[in-house]
């Protein structure tokens, strides 16, 4: 306990960064995958090829898309931003399907109500599917964060600091106690992560649970 | 008004949907399109506000041609109410009125206020306004349907089978309800359902329709009845048509028997000096009548429990349907007819009615129909 007293700072500098290599690229993920998923859903030829498109995406492996990124980018290979552009992708990877299948799990009877009613096709999209493909992309979003907190620490091998070089600092040293407290940082960035997505998502759908009133 | 002038959709594998349909719904009447499943009555109401194009023909409102309007400014001007009601779960129940208000750009307040008043129009508690559609039961859920097909006071109606996801009970007291709001809007409806029953209770003109979207009878209900013009539509319509038809006479004439009553108390001899074949009427304080009673079972006086309710009650210028009901009903034999107050008026035997029912005149045959449906 003594190494944690005495790197506290570090320690909290590796795990702000973390949350913002995990953290940012949910962002863009999210916002790239939300057309894309859209169109899935809207055009039936496109679903296959955009599911498995971008699910194969997912199969590469990070070390890998970590290394080539910068020959492809022409970006230094310690600048964050390959981090950032890779685990967007791989959020990407699993956001399509979610919000394709988010989409479709509003009832038709809804989207054909608002048909009736005068919703042209673009507000019909923001103002009654999206909100009600909430439940089924926050779903989809908790993964996603769980996974980029875990995948992001492997760029710790390519010296971007993270709560990952706590790992190759332990192991470089033979000396336990950074890596305890890096895995348990990363199991708390995880559950902040998750708690965080899953409070917003309550905040959008106050609906879910108005429960039954007493009548 | 709503014209179909021969309108047709056929889908590119060959069905034919609904087939030169031609038919007028007239301005503030209620319009009801009935068949089986797979007579197209659903796509016709859905080729009115173009939620579906027709591949042949035209419709008209009023003297618009509806393929000449933008569809969503079309709709936004046209009612809509369907099945399990279509609500927004996600929004809460006063939203959901305000959709077409707030779609039309009024302002939230106004459309808010709007959205009160038809909430109450439709039998609902203002508390309801800020749950969500999942709280309500649904037949509440129907109502809000209802309410927000109104909400920018369209001229026009669409409805499709709203009261058809509701137990018996509820769907009764919500088409009630719709023909009381409707004698206050007169509003163009046009309604679809595949029960015939509701056809003719709501519908001031019904439309066959039988498979393949072919029109096969245009009347008003009581002259559907009365003649249906083919085998189709007579069994459609269904083997107790003749006493159906009665719902739609007005009972004028009858003359009623004075009956004794006694008042809730009353002791077994009071009963016995008034009744009369056995039976005696009991009536509350304003002569509101609770039920029938044989004196010979009164122990002291007469509780409440004592009464058979069985027989209904029928009241004065009501169809001739109920003022027989009344009679066959009644344990007596005597069928209790009620002022508009529900104060007893005096009684009726069945075969009174029977001879009321006999002089009165059936819808006449319209010859011009005849020909018209005659084989060419």
């Amino acid at each position: 306990m003594t190494w944690l007293r005495d790197h506290i700072g570090e320690v909290l500098g590796l795990t702000v960064q973390h949350t913002y290599l995990a953290g940012v690229p949910l962002i863009l993920g999210l916002l790239i995958a939300l057309p894309l998923g859209w169109l899935a859903r809207r055009y039936k030829g496109l679903y296959l090829l955009l599911i498995v498109g971008t699910g194969l995406l997912y199969t590469i492996p990070s070390l890998a898309l970590f290394i080539i990124l910068p020959f492809l980018l022409g970006t230094e290979i310690l600048n964050p931003i390959n981090v950032v552009i890779a685990m967007t992708i791989y959020t990407v990877a699993l956001l399509v399907r979610t919000v394709a299948d988010g989409l479709g799990s509003v009832p038709d009877v809804v989207s054909q109500s608002a048909t009736a009613m005068g919703y042209r096709r673009g507000r019909r999209l923001i103002s009654v599917e999206l909100p009600l493909a909430v439940p089924v992309i926050s779903a989809g979003l908790r993964v996603a964060a769980v996974s980029n907190v875990s995948i992001v620490s492997v760029a710790a091998l390519i010296g971007v600091q993270q709560l990952g070089s706590l790992f190759t600092d332990g192991f470089d040293r033979d000396f336990m106690e950074p890596i305890i407290v890096g895995v348990i940082a990363c199991v708390l960035l995880a559950l902040a992560f998750d708690g965080a997505i899953l409070g917003l998502t309550r905040l959008a759908t106050p609906w879910q649970h108005a429960g039954k009133p007493a009548s | 008004m709503i014209r179909f002038d021969a309108v047709s959709k056929h889908y590119p594998d060959g069905t034919k949907a609904v087939n030169e349909l031609t038919f007028e719904a007239p301005t503030g009447q209620i319009t009801v399109l009935v068949g089986p499943s797979g007579c197209g009555k659903t796509t016709s109401l859905r080729m009115i506000n173009r939620m579906i194009e027709p591949t042949g023909g035209r419709i008209w409102i009023d003297d618009q041609d509806t393929a000449s309007m933008d569809e969503t400014e079309l709709r936004r001007g046209i009612g809509y109410v369907i099945q399990h009601a279509g609500l927004f779960p996600h929004r809460t129940i006063v939203a959901n009125i305000a959709t077409v208000p707030r779609l039309l750009g009024w302002s939230k307040r106004k459309a808010e206020a709007r959205a009160l008043e038809l909430l109450e129009r439709v039998g609902l508690p203002a508390g309801f306004a800020r749950r969500y559609p999942a709280q309500l039961s649904g037949g509440e859920q129907q109502r809000v349907g209802v309410a927000r097909a109104l909400a920018a006071d369209p001229p026009v109606m669409l409805m499709d089978e709203p009261f058809s996801a509701v137990d018996p009970v509820v769907r009764e007291q919500l088409q009630d309800e719709f023909l009381r709001l409707q004698s206050d809007l007169g509003k163009t409806i046009v309604f679809v359902t595949h029960d015939i029953d509701e056809a003719i209770k709501l519908g001031d003109r019904v439309a066959v329709l039988r498979a393949g979207g072919h029109l096969a009878q245009l009347a008003d209900p009581a002259y559907l009845l009365a003649h249906p013009v083919d085998d189709f539509v007579a069994d459609f319509v269904g083997k107790d048509r003749g006493y159906r038809a009665l719902s739609f006479q007005a009972s004028r004439h009858y003359s009623l028997t004075r009956e004794a009553t006694v008042p809730l108390g009353a002791t077994a001899a009071q009963a016995t000096a008034a009744a009369r074949g056995g039976w005696i009427l009991v009536t509350d304080d304003s002569l509101h009548p609770l039920g029938w009673i044989q004196p010979e079972r009164i122990t002291a006086t007469i509780q409440p429990e004592m009464l058979q309710r069985g027989g209904t009650v029928a009241t004065v210028g009501g169809s001739l349907r109920n003022v027989l009901d009344a009679a066959l009903s009644s344990p007596s034999r005597r069928g209790v007819i009620v002022d508009n107050q529900g104060a007893l008026l005096g009684t009726i035997r069945a075969h009174e009615v029977l001879v009321e029912i006999e002089e009165r005149a059936r819808p006449e045959l319209q010859l011009e129909d005849a020909a018209e449906e005659a084989p060419s």
